[in-house]
């Protein structure tokens, strides 16, 4: 059954992509992707898509590959095949997603993908043995996988490192990556990998390499024993389907239809699964979901790009002012980056607690194994923690991560201003504070910019920058070549009260209060917004933001925008507050937080608040669905607003600032082409029901009218 | 007759205004396989031995020098200055101070240059510099955990507190930790690491196989012709009189090709046969200035000259010290390569040497990673670790350094030559070079 081995080449961490200097005696022929040349009795196929950085399972690759193999299994001159990617880095990292969209409808990605099953079905077959010799990203299809662990990777798509493949049997033997020698250590890699693979395929051919290890522990072989029970196997199916529940809420069609293909393929043989296969991936490639997916993929790909250039200086030193959860969190993703990351703090006790977190961020790095103890020592050697300004003329860039008080915030541009070199940027990780108002301190507004980071910094993937008027390119290309060095999914907005992603969510928190104070109970509110598709419940969020920033927000936007961000009573956040409970980092918030305990109860406290400023629900729009639609409605209306206002360069970035940022449903693709998806009239339709009973909070701005009168505008083409 | 009348760049190393250090005499204990005939002694009994025997073939009043200074690289904590002990023991004079460096497998190198160093700076006369390891006995320690509880153990005052604590001893508690020759900033054992080095310069299987058959084939007939006269006997307490290395075995291509790797398993190149092994084993150097050698009666051995230490990427590069160092120590002595007529590399690996000679053969490596115009070049093998080496001769991580020296010193003087070049490379990435001048006989 198995005719392929694999070898993987561990390259953690190399990015690098040479060009291959390989010069192959096949290329008078046409093809371009797939060429192989027979060294030996064996043949070596190497794939390289020339058009592209990484190799994907195109038609052209699938065409080419198949024509191959065929001669590779005609030509008796061959015993045996090694199957490398000439790409350093780079086995084939999956289907081309531009092709899936090409398709006009399920029967055709059907078709398609019953192409690529054929072409590795016969590569399983093959009457020749294949050694597959990977080095890098890799699809895992064709490989032999053991059941229990392909469950978990097929679902998550998770990325396996290279020993975790082995023990997991995908892989059956390592080769370490090379460092310098006669050639460069990534060309040298890749034919070091070949050699040992083409003396892999030599051994199967002499039996000297058992094709396949049967090792027969007692563990194997009760686990096929108990497989063999039909009771057993609907039992791990029924497990299987409710964890995928629990984590996906039904409303990510994939992970179900993999787990039918697999049920199809052992209750009913290869065949039959093959079919379900393809069939299931035909449909779920023309989902709304998968629309909504591959549009953030692409977005993502646009956001991890600096369309304002290569900055005059690059930053080498980055100064943080603030070593709280933010400060600290932005110096934990900037330190193991090799910029020189300063972080400042006015007390002893917060540097202390902000150099720990991020000590601890890489140690928990290090007890993964994802990076050594000494890696992690020469990384925080870059660390300065500090309680003065001292060095800060090598400063590049500040960043300030102080408390949100604009008088605060003033004081420290001045004293910034009053050290660092002419050169040196100020960036302020404010998360509502209009930037024109910090920038009125500075001696040069022009090095004044936004850098709006998400809590936890090390987790969350979104990078706001704001810019004003005066903000000059330079500084906003150096601000995105930062954030990209860290890792982040950038948008760039304009200035203004809560910029795009706080603007979004202010209403929606709003409305959230307002829900709470309708009666109902947090952990319903949390089950309404994540059965919606946040990740994260509503009731939870404001935990996790904190209740004094939520009524800080709230208020200053309150001012800023009247009553449209009205709704909920923000006293209630404000008594919270009082009380202490400020979210998950007092301890209590909605709910009480225990170290060390998972589950968390509602703050029974909050129940007394909540009577004091109890509002009456009305019926007419208080069902399960409309609440999700206030919610919802208010969040997309003013995004949307954002966009009408210029706030936003375009509803893609709109999109992921919503998705990355603020957990807005991924399977919805975004604010923007959840209209899209919807409908404009109909979400106008909702609003106007809403309006009736609240007032302008839910008045549909002109850009969602406009939309929703001509059903031919889609913000997504 | 002499093959090495062809002109030199320069006549003599000698620099007006510097101080001609010189090496006086090199012993070592017979190297052995570790587990044999040492196995029971302590590392100080050795080192002891190779002082001893220094005293004892030079006639060194036990008083007459200024410092002793030792290298060795897995200690016996019991012995951590080693140095000291041994000098103790070997009846040096009390007054003699000493001390114990550790630089991986060039701490004696260290040891003599720190020698050189003490003496250039006049602040010593005459110093005894040497090196021990000793393999047959390692520090295995109790798990951290264990250490914890036995620590607190000592602080508790009370039964209930002691009692509380023994309870809270795991089974997990009672795996031992083992020494590892492995970097501590990689966690990559030094095998595995040479394995890919000779992979990434593209040196065979046989290619190393051939040049430790070779090293072991020299060394036999080395020994066998009296040419390793460094080596003193040593009875061992409760032993015979030890009096040769007993690691050399000429063996065939065919037996050694037998042979599964021993690091990269299983497609990997290192074998047993072709690295070298654990070794007990001390050397000891007499190092003085000139004038004091002169006066003191001594007709020395070889000028100590110039010496550079280097060190690279502890991953990639971790067994690459002979080529950053010798280009280095030749630029610093204004030689080039022909003008050596000895060389002694430190053979950790067969595949480490190979690859160390293919470096210095290419262009690109030495363009991309040298910062050099062209390659550096290659020691001719005729000139090249004829005595044997580390693989055949043993290799005592803490001691080699001072055996490569002495035996650059004897081959001088059998063959003739001015300069010799000693190369070595050393855990950690590092390495060291030295050139060594012939005495005029």
């Amino acid at each position: 059954m198995a005719g392929v081995r694999a070898l993987g080449a561990s390259l953690s961490g190399s990015d690098t992509i040479i060009l291959s200097l390989f010069i192959f005696p096949s290329l008078f022929l046409a093809r371009t992707h797939v060429n192989y040349e027979v060294k030996g009795d064996v043949a070596v196929v190497r794939i390289n898509d020339p058009t592209s950085k990484v190799n994907t399972l195109s038609v052209q690759m699938q065409t080419e590959m198949a024509e191959v193999m065929n001669e590779v299994w005609a030509n008796n001159a061959v015993q045996s095949a090694v199957l490398i990617s000439s790409k350093p880095g780079c086995f084939i990292a999956g289907a081309d997603i531009n092709m899936i969209q090409a398709c006009n409808n399920a029967e055709e990605v059907t078709k398609l993908s019953q192409e690529g099953q054929k072409m590795f079905e016969k590569i399983e077959k093959s009457p020749k043995p294949i050694v597959a010799a990977i080095n890098g990203s890799c699809l895992g299809g064709g490989l032999e996988v053991g059941l229990p662990s392909a469950f978990d990777m097929m679902l998550t798509g998770r990325n396996i490192r290279a020993d975790k493949a082995k023990k997991m049997g995908l892989v059956d033997q390592l080769v370490d990556p090379l460092g310098p020698g006669l050639k460069s250590p990534e060309e040298r890699t890749i034919d070091y990998l070949e050699e040992v693979a083409i003396e892999y395929a030599k051994g199967i051919v002499n039996k000297k390499i058992p094709l396949r290890k049967e090792k027969g522990t007692m563990q194997s072989k009760l686990c096929y024993y108990i497989m063999s029970f039909e009771l057993v196997r609907n039992q791990i199916y029924k497990t299987v389907h409710g964890k995928v529940m629990k984590q996906s809420k039904g409303l990510y069609p994939a992970p179900l239809k993999i787990i039918e293909c697999v049920k199809t393929g052992v209750e009913q043989g290869p065949t039959a699964g093959y079919l379900a296969e393809s069939q299931n991936f035909g449909q779920l490639a023309k989902t709304p979901e998968s629309a909504a997916l591959i549009g953030l993929y692409h977005g993502q790909v646009a956001c991890k790009k600096n369309r304002f250039g290569t900055p005059q200086r690059e930053v080498k030193t980055l100064a943080i002012l603030g070593a709280g959860l933010m400060g600290a969190g932005i110096a934990q993703v900037t330190v193991d980056k090799g910029v020189h990351t300063v972080l400042k703090d006015t007390t002893l006790t917060g540097l202390s607690r902000g150099e720990q977190q991020v000590y601890k961020g890489l140690n928990d790095k290090t007890k993964k194994k994802n990076i050594t103890s000494f890696q992690r020592d020469s990384i925080l050697s870059n660390l300065t923690g500090q309680l003065d300004y001292s060095g800060f003329e090598n400063a590049d860039m500040v960043i300030e991560a102080v408390f949100e008080d604009i008088n605060i915030k003033h004081a420290v541009i001045k004293e910034v201003e009053a050290v660092v070199s002419p050169h040196c940027i100020f960036a302020s990780n404010t998360s509502a504070l209009p930037i024109k108002d910090i920038a009125a301190a500075s001696k040069r507004p022009d090095k004044v910019i936004g850098m709006h980071y998400f809590s936890p910094v090390d987790k969350m993937q979104l990078l706001e920058i704001i810019t004003t008027e005066q903000t000059s390119k330079d500084t906003t290309a150096s601000a995105v070549a930062v954030g990209l060095k860290q890792g982040k999914v950038i948008i760039v907005v304009g200035d203004g009260p809560g910029f795009y992603t706080t603007r979004c969510l202010a209403p929606m928190l709003a409305e959230a209060v307002r829900v709470l104070q309708e009666g109902t109970d947090p952990k319903k509110l949390d089950a309404l917004t994540t059965g919606f598709g946040f990740p994260v419940g509503a009731a939870t969020l404001a935990d996790e933001v904190g209740i004094d920033v939520a009524a800080h927000v709230a208020e200053d936007l309150g001012k800023a925008f009247g009553s449209r961000f009205g709704g909920g009573n923000v006293e209630v956040l404000k008594t919270m507050v009082d009380l202490g409970f400020k979210g998950r980092k007092s301890g209590k918030g909605c709910y009480v937080y225990q170290p060390g305990l998972k589950v968390k109860e509602v703050n029974p406290e909050i129940g007394e608040i909540l009577e004091k400023y109890k509002m009456t629900p009305n019926p007419a729009v208080s069902s399960d669905s409309d609440v999700q639609y206030r919610l919802v409605s208010r969040f997309v209306n003013e995004a949307v607003l954002c966009l009408q206002e210029g706030i936003l360069n375009g509803p893609l970035e709109g999109d992921i600032g919503a998705v990355f940022g603020l957990g807005f449903p991924p399977c919805l693709g975004g604010p923007f082409r959840f209209v899209d998806t919807l409908g404009a009239d109909k979400l106008v339709e909702k609003m106007r029901r809403f309006e009736a009973v609240y007032g302008n909070q839910f008045t549909p701005c002109q850009l969602l009218l406009d939309h929703a009168k001509d059903s031919s505008k889609k913000f997504h083409k | 007759w002499n093959l090495n009348v062809q002109t030199k760049s320069k006549k003599t190393l000698a620099r007006p205004g510097v101080k001609n250090i010189v090496l006086v005499e090199g012993v070592r204990t017979p190297f052995l396989l570790s587990g044999t005939t040492y196995a029971d002694l302590m590392p100080h009994d050795l080192a002891r031995a190779a002082l001893q025997g220094l005293l004892h073939r030079t006639g060194l009043p036990k008083d007459a020098v200024d410092y002793i200074i030792y290298g060795t690289v897995i200690q016996e904590v019991k012995t951590s200055n080693v140095a000291r002990e041994a000098a103790l023991g070997a009846g040096f004079s009390d007054k003699i101070p000493a001390h114990t460096v550790t630089m991986a497998c060039i701490s004696s190198n260290q040891a003599m240059t720190s020698a050189v160093g003490l003496i250039a700076a006049g602040q010593c006369d005459a110093v005894v510099a040497g090196g021990v390891e000793f393999m047959s006995d390692v520090p295995i320690r109790h798990s951290r955990k264990m250490r914890k509880t036995m620590l607190s153990l000592n602080k508790a005052k009370t039964l209930g507190q002691r009692l509380s604590l023994i309870g809270s001893i795991r089974l997990a508690h009672l795996s031992p930790e083992l020494p590892a020759v492995a970097e501590f900033s990689t966690a990559e054992t030094m095998g595995h690491s040479a394995d890919r080095l000779a992979a990434a310069f593209g040196v065979s299987r046989v290619e190393q196989d051939e040049f430790a058959l070779r090293s072991h084939t020299l060394a036999k007939k080395a020994q066998d012709a009296g040419l390793l006269q460094d080596v003193i006997s040593f009875k061992v307490p409760g032993r015979d009189i030890v009096s040769k290395d007993n690691g050399i075995r000429p063996s065939s291509m065919e037996q050694m090709g037998k042979l599964k790797a021993a690091f990269v398993k299983p497609h990997g190149t290192v074998t047993a046969a072709n690295s070298s092994f654990l070794t007990d084993g001390a050397s000891a150097v007499l190092v003085m200035s000139e004038e004091k050698a002169l006066a003191m009666g001594y007709k020395p051995k070889a000028y100590l000259r110039d010496f550079v230490y280097v060190s690279q990427d502890p991953k990639d590069q971790l067994l690459l010290g002979p080529t950053y160092g010798t280009p280095k120590v030749l630029e610093r002595a204004g030689l080039s390569m022909s003008d050596i007529d000895v060389f002694e590399f430190h053979e950790a690996f067969a595949g480490q040497i190979m690859a160390n000679l293919k470096a210095m053969d290419s262009d690109w490596f030495g363009q991309t990673y040298l910062g050099r115009k062209s390659k550096v070049g290659t020691p001719p093998m005729e000139k090249f670790n004829l005595w044997g080496g580390s693989l055949s001769l043993g290799h005592p991580f803490g001691a080699t350094g001072c055996r490569l020296v002495t035996t650059v010193a004897h081959r001088l003087q059998k063959e003739g030559g001015q300069y010799g070049l000693v190369a070595a490379c050393a855990a950690g990435g590092q390495g060291h070079a030295m050139v060594i001048e012939a005495y005029p006989q």
